[in-house]
């Protein structure tokens, strides 16, 4: 299946793929500190497990940035 | 027009000509800014730039928030204050180079912390909000009281070589709540030792937000709303992702969940 990733295009062996996963193949280091949008509509954190994408789903990875001081 | 321009002197049409000659600001825009109120929530690596610019644009009226006092390891990055500041109170000495730069403007300096129970009543006073503060907790607090006051507001992070910021005009864009829900856990947020900031960052991510705020004022432009723009000063990338009010977002949604404004538990990383 293909997804789109912040923007860049990405194919997967599978039809559809947990968050949790993605986040894994991705490397994100910290993924307590990234918010999740799927189509528009971000996740709830305690739903990443649960929430399977598919084929042509548009994600984008919004990451927590605290500093400003 | 005519009788509005004689309302500055001499010196002010030559200290704001560069925005006089912009069509979409003119003196119009510059009447707007001078008549403008604007709350400034860090005077950090942030809030340092941005006071030094709104206080030059001649935004009239300028409060800022801080309780903490200059130390030397700010240096590096707040360009507002200067070594021979350490030890005083950081309002202060940014209320100081404000008003050097600019002494048409107010600059109203409040050294407190804010909390739930005093933000709502400080920022009531302001038409629109700069967040720069330097933790998680004053982020997501700002944000639901905007939101509950209907106040506009710039908020920005940073993090190494990276910054982040999106504009908001409660009920009618995304929140930074719909971006990104709650606080991250306390022990996920990078610790001090592990973090750190390219001096440079703050000044870039400093700098976009004090264009939203002249921008959203003088009403030039299409602001960040709807919009997280992030970049990677590494190599230079900078993107920006779409988004969208949330339904069931706690504090913009439908059907708000967050009534009242609570503290979340402090996780101050000085970066």
């Amino acid at each position: 299946m293909h997804i789109t990733v912040n923007g860049e295009n990405k194919e997967f062996d599978t039809s559809s793929l947990p968050i949790t996963t993605l986040l894994e193949v991705a490397k994100v280091e910290s993924p307590d500190m990234v918010s999740v949008q799927v189509n528009g509509k971000v996740i709830d954190r305690t739903l990443y497990a649960d929430t399977l994408l598919r084929d042509n789903d548009e994600v984008d990875f919004l990451y927590f940035m605290g500093g400003g001081a | 027009m005519v009788k509005k321009m004689i309302d500055f002197t001499e010196e002010q049409l030559e200290r704001y000509s560069r925005h006089i000659l912009l069509a979409d600001v003119g003196v119009e825009g510059q009447i707007r800014l001078s008549s403008a109120r604007v709350l400034i929530i860090g005077a950090g690596g942030l809030g340092a730039p941005v006071a030094l610019y709104l206080a030059a644009a001649g935004v009239g009226t300028i409060g800022i928030v801080d309780n903490d006092i200059v130390e030397v390891s700010n240096l590096q990055r707040q360009v507002c204050h200067f070594h021979n500041n350490i030890g005083k109170a950081k309002v202060e000495s940014a209320r100081e180079k404000m008003k050097a730069i600019n002494p048409d403007i107010t600059v109203i300096p409040l050294e407190k912390y804010l909390v739930a129970d005093n933000i709502r009543e400080i920022i009531r006073d302001y038409d629109f909000v700069v967040e720069g503060s330097d933790n998680f907790p004053t982020k997501f607090l700002v944000n639901d009281a905007c939101v509950m006051e209907s106040i506009p507001f710039s908020i920005g992070g940073i993090l190494r070589f990276d910054g982040q910021a999106m504009t908001i005009v409660p009920g009618e864009s995304a929140c930074y709540r719909c971006a990104f829900r709650n606080p991250p856990p306390p022990d996920a947020v990078p610790s001090c030792s592990e973090a750190g900031v390219l001096g440079a960052i703050a000044g870039m991510l400093g700098t976009i937000q004090a264009a939203e705020t002249l921008k959203f004022i003088t009403g030039a432009g299409s602001l960040l709303t709807d919009t997280l723009l992030s970049f990677d000063a590494k190599n230079m990338d900078f993107h920006k992702v779409r988004l969208q009010r949330q339904d069931d977002c706690a504090i913009c949604g439908k059907e708000p969940s967050i009534r009242t404004l609570v503290d979340y538990e402090q996780t101050t990383c000085g970066i």
